[in-house]
């Protein structure tokens, strides 16, 4: 085991963290000097099993949301590379641009041909900015229907990869009608005849996740959040402190578990101990089983039922009584 | 040298333009002093600058509809507080607050009436509930108001006045985004005319559902329309907005607002799109 890199360090991982890396150290002690530590060394590693344990089943929504935006959690077209045995970019709304924060494409996903799309984040300050924090603008969310009727045209199945802090708020995006182009692409997501799946890999925040998340299927990653506003903006509004983030994610309930007890998704998809960056290639295999066993379903399915079906689970949405 | 100074503009409140009581009230935009009767019969519409002032639902109904034909349905759907929300108030009690302050049931009211002679369903939104913010409640009256126009085979008219979706509902409020445009998308299907009217405020996850799928887009003057709002927008891009942003003008110069209707004609025109689609072209068959 090597010594991590204390950057990426959340404040709850440092216990166990810290004691992974003593582990280590004593480790390449014992191999340095010849000196017998095996019995030490496995005690701790017990200790720090028992710790990781103890904190990661039992983390706070807040905690879920810092592991929603660790720098290192798989993007999608991580997950896209991983899964996929062919993926053709296609770039362009052919109305005004290309948007980088969205990206869109043909692609093979073992025996089915289906379109995927979703937001994507950078890694590097350099990307970050070239994909915009994976914050799309109008012309992202039209490319992304351009590619989904592609796929409704053409039969193929539509998979949606959500991860984003929201829809870019900016003046240009406003001019393009920003809120026009969510509102289209819920509108025709819709009323696809071909099968949707939706998966939250990390941040869903509001109008800008369920742009393109509409669908036949909502999965959520164990350790991510979808809700009407960030925590930070829902703190801000209504605790005049976005700081109080911690405190408006637990009253707005944004995890997998609550979206799951409020019927608004249809399966948590479990991550590996600590998150989907610890193994970054176990929770993409998950994923990728996950949603093949929700197309197999799905495929059972005429469209013209499966169109009745989904219109059906979303008139059902909702917490009412008269 | 006074005279040599900047002309500071004055600031205007965002929030609480409810029509005070008393006899005359004071022109938000202006600054004109007005007599409320005169006000009343205008519409709320400042005689002297054109400023209209926010109003509510029931001043609506009596602008818009043939006396005494509009109808609710749906009144008693009300909210469960389902995620059981408190910030530095329980949702619940601010909710039954909100109720009998405004006298309204929910931010939007949903009824069936005539204007000039033509049915129509009608949602209208009122800003004095809760910010017009949409919770499950609203997604669910809208929804029914839909089925309610396939129905009757009627158009349906939406007013938006709504500051977004509703925080203290969640993603059950996000939802309803999903839920209102995929009952549009059906009744788009059945062949009914939907028209959407935007007044000050539509912004957010309103404007990002019903508020801009409408067949025809009408709104009115000066109305904030918008996905993000001024405040966000600002502070993530560190720079002043440019005067008259997301104004209903700006708006419809970039394309997304059909026509910006004078309060004072609203009902005609309105009802000037409704006889268009009513009217029945003869077939060549059929005339020959």
């Amino acid at each position: 085991m090597a010594i991590k890199n204390n950057k990426f360090v959340l404040e709850f991982e440092k216990p166990v963290v810290e004691l992974e890396n003593k582990i280590a150290e004593m480790r390449e002690y014992a191999m340095s000097t010849g000196l017998e530590l095996e019995d030490d060394i496995k005690r701790l590693e017990k200790k720090a099993k028992q710790l990781r344990k103890e904190i990661y089943s039992n983390l706070t929504r807040w905690q879920r949301v810092q592991l929603a935006r660790h720098p290192l959690r798989p993007y999608t077209l991580d997950y896209i590379n991983k899964m996929c045995q062919y993926f053709e970019e296609l770039h362009g709304d052919r109305r005004f641009a290309d948007d980088p924060a969205i990206v869109a494409g043909l692609a093979k996903l073992d025996q089915y041909s289906v379109v995927i799309v979703g937001q994507q984040k950078g890694r590097d300050t350099k990307d970050k900015l070239y994909r915009n924090f994976g914050m799309p603008n109008p012309e992202g969310y039209r490319k992304a229907l351009r590619v989904m009727e592609l796929g409704a045209k053409f039969g193929k199945p539509i998979i949606t990869l959500i991860d984003t802090p929201g829809a870019y708020p900016g003046i240009g995006a406003e001019e393009r009608g920003q809120a026009e182009a969510i509102a289209y692409n819920l509108y025709a997501m819709s009323h696809m005849p071909v099968p949707i799946i939706n998966v939250i890999i990390g941040e869903g925040a509001s109008g800008g996740a369920l742009g393109i998340g509409v669908g036949d299927r909502i999965l959520m990653m164990e350790n991510t959040w979808y809700s009407v506003i960030s925590p930070e903006g829902c703190a801000a509004i209504l605790w005049r402190d976005a700081a109080a983030a911690p405190t408006a994610a637990e009253a707005m309930k944004v995890t997998a578990e609550d979206l799951q007890k409020l019927d608004i998704i249809d399966e948590v998809i479990p991550e590996p101990e600590g998150g989907a960056h610890h193994n970054p290639d176990e929770a993409i295999a998950t994923v990728k089983k996950v949603i093949l066993k929700h197309l197999e379903e799905l495929m059972q399915i005429p469209p013209q039922e499966l169109v009745e079906q989904r219109i059906k689970k979303y008139e059902k949405m909702g917490a009412w009584t008269e | 040298m006074d005279w040599f100074k900047r002309k500071k503009e004055t600031l205007k409140p965002t929030d609480k333009k409810e029509i005070p009581d008393g006899l005359w009230i004071k022109c938000e935009n202006c600054g004109e002093i007005i007599y409320k009767k005169e006000l009343e019969k205008k519409y709320y519409v400042c005689p002297k600058c054109d400023y209209h002032f926010r109003i509510g639902y029931d001043i609506y109904v009596s602008i818009l509809f043939d006396e005494g034909t509009f109808e609710e349905f749906n009144q008693n759907i009300k909210s469960t507080d389902p995620l059981n929300f408190k910030d530095s108030k329980k949702y619940s009690d601010k909710y039954k607050a909100t109720v009998k302050k405004t006298g309204i049931n929910e931010a939007v009211i949903t009824g069936v009436g005539r204007i000039e002679k033509h049915q129509v369903v009608m949602a209208l939104m009122d800003f004095r509930f809760l910010g017009g913010s949409m919770g499950s409640v609203v997604g669910e009256k809208i929804s029914r108001a839909i089925d309610k126009a396939m129905e009757l085979k009627c158009p349906l008219i939406i007013l938006s006045s709504s500051g977004g979706a509703r925080m203290h509902e969640g993603i059950l409020s996000l939802m309803q985004l999903a839920k209102t445009s995929a009952k549009l998308a059906r009744l788009s299907q059945q062949g009914l005319p939907y028209i959407s009217l935007l007044t000050n405020p539509t912004t957010g996850g309103t404007t990002a559902s019903y508020a801009m799928l409408g067949d025809v887009h009408i709104a009115e003057p000066g109305a904030l329309i918008g996905f993000a709002g001024p405040r966000v927008i600002k502070q993530t891009i560190g720079q002043d907005l440019p005067p008259g942003f997301q104004r209903s003008e700006f708006v419809q110069e970039h394309g997304f607002i059909d026509v910006i209707v004078h309060r004072h004609e609203l009902k005609q025109r309105i009802a000037g799109i409704l006889d268009f689609f009513a009217h029945k072209n003869n077939s060549r068959a059929e005339s020959a």
